[in-house]
């Protein structure tokens, strides 16, 4: 049963990733990668990883999939329809596709994985934030001064001086 | 009764994996489309009631087969549904037909989502999750999309405008209401709704039920900073600039008709439900009675969710009928100047509350 519904959910992720790509509309490609967001929660969900799941669904699906098709819509005036970008040297790209899904491929195969026992874990919320305010603080702590100074620049940047 | 039992149970039956995961899925799925159907019936009606008794008006009367055969107008609801039903479906000539028509069940699946971790009672939750008040949050916002979705599709300038400020509204109030909903998580340390209710038994100041509301004065002003966040996540009056009828026909909903219009006030008031079902597990201690140890066995704990589910529904009905529509700016001012500071203040109150006497 879980077999059928994990393929389900590949299925869904690699098909609209594909989309994504291949989509000439700019916006069907933004609302396709909704699904792909939503497949990678899925999988997330395979893994035990229910906290990070949800954030996953918080952040890319409410945060950022939002904001880039907010974007989408400011920079063009909003009668035309006609949004679209094609692809280009699609050799060149083809060249460093297969180049880093071999480099991809050597790391899963070479990784030596860390077996997950096969039983849900009694919280993931908990160790994750324990990890976070006291072993991690100081990566965690500089990576939220440089947010805020990208927010603060991006204000600044943004303003119409008067 | 959440999924998981039942596929517990069916596992005791027989071995069939995939049959029992299906009915597992239908059987918690079909009741949850009815409780998001019948709500939006009844609410329907005791909206069209309550408007009408705040203006002193009798509102609907005499509906039904024949005349005056309706007690009361009680039939109202079902001509409104079977009008919306039987509604013509039109799909503007210009529009983007496939976001146009997959944008309703998008919409639709924020809201069903939400509904599926509501903890009716203390057996009645379809999914029990770890991350409970976490995961309502966050599929709160997949609606936001469909929103973006429906304003564009329809090729529509007021429906484009209305998306954007729906979105714009939505995303923003999300801040307050989730730094506001951080607070019974501080308290309960948890985030599973129904542990977070099992926290909320007993007294506080003597007599008071011991509900995350009146345990300390920062809960308190974070209710009331949730509750209206969560109106204005909800697109509702006085918070109804998406759809303000006098600027913007209906906003986003403006080429909509028919069935696909009815999808998204099923939602809508699926939503309401949704929001008003977390503020009374995280708050008003979920189907605890108001008075600890009496009336807290079997179905009691149903009736005491639903009445205090029902009368935040009502509360938001009133705020419909008694305040004017806030203007867009007023609006973004309340929320980034007015909530977010309260809000994180609250967070900082709570802790050193805790520090001191938890």
């Amino acid at each position: 049963m879980a077999d059928i519904v994990f393929w389900i959910i590949v299925g869904i992720t690699i098909g609209s990733a594909f989309m994504v790509v291949q989509s000439k509309s700019l916006l069907y490609s933004a609302y396709a990668l909704l699904f792909t967001f939503v497949g990678v929660t899925g999988l997330y969900v395979f893994l035990w990883a229910d906290f990070l799941a949800v954030v996953q669904v918080v952040v890319y699906v409410g945060g950022i999939l939002v904001l880039i098709i907010f974007g989408i819509m400011l920079t063009n005036k909003i009668t035309s329809v006609n949004i679209s970008h094609s692809s280009m040297q699609k050799s060149a790209g083809a060249i460093v596709v297969v180049g880093f899904l071999a480099v991809l491929g050597y790391m899963v195969f070479n990784t030596p994985w860390i077996e997950l026992a096969n039983s849900e874990p009694a919280s993931t919320a908990e160790p994750l934030g324990h990890l976070l305010m006291m072993d991690y603080l100081l990566p965690f702590e500089a990576a939220s001064l440089l947010l805020l100074g990208a927010l603060i620049g991006a204000t600044t940047l943004s303003r119409k001086e008067n | 009764m959440t999924v998981d039992m039942l596929m517990d149970w069916f596992a005791t039956i027989g071995d069939f994996p995939i049959l029992s995961f299906l009915l597992a899925v239908v059987i918690s799925g079909v009741p949850l489309f009815l409780v998001m159907a019948l709500n939006a019936m009844v609410a329907v009606y005791v909206e069209r009631k309550v408007s009408a008794f705040m203006m002193d008006r009798i509102g609907p009367m005499g509906q039904g087969p024949g005349l005056h055969a309706g007690k009361w107008g009680l039939l109202q609801t079902a001509a409104d549904a079977v009008k919306l039903l039987v509604k013509e479906d039109t799909i503007p000539e210009t529009s983007d037909k496939l976001l146009f028509k997959m944008a309703p069940f998008i919409i639709f699946i924020g809201a069903f989502l939400g509904l599926a971790a509501v903890p009716f009672s203390s057996v009645l939750q379809v999914a029990d999750f770890n991350v409970g008040v976490f995961y309502i949050i966050a599929v709160g916002s997949i609606g936001v999309i469909g929103i973006v979705m429906a304003g564009w599709a329809s090729n529509n300038k007021w429906s484009l405008y209305g998306a954007m400020r729906s979105a714009a509204q939505i995303i923003s109030y999300e801040i307050p209401a989730g730094l506001s909903i951080i607070i019974p998580i501080m308290m309960a340390g948890t985030m599973n709704l129904q542990e977070m209710i099992h926290f909320q038994e007993g007294n506080v100041w003597g007599i008071l039920p011991n509900w995350i509301i009146f345990n300390n004065p920062f809960t308190f002003i974070a209710f009331f900073i949730f509750f209206i966040s969560a109106v204005a996540e909800t697109n509702r009056t006085p918070f109804d600039i998406p759809e303000a009828e006098s600027e913007l026909v209906a906003g986003w909903m403006t080429e909509y008709s028919g069935f696909r219009w009815a999808v998204f006030f099923l939602s809508e008031y699926a939503n309401m439900l949704v929001v008003s079902g977390l503020a009374v597990a995280g708050f008003l201690g979920g189907w605890q009675s108001p008075i600890p140890g009496m009336f807290d066995t079997g179905a009691w704990g149903l009736f005491w969710f639903m009445s205090k589910l029902i009368f935040l529904i009502f509360v938001m009905m009133w705020f419909r009928w008694t305040f004017p529509r806030l203007r867009v700016d007023q609006l973004m001012h309340v929320c980034w100047k007015v909530f977010i500071p309260i809000a994180m203040f609250n967070i900082f109150g709570v802790g050193i509350w805790k520090l001191i006497f938890g």
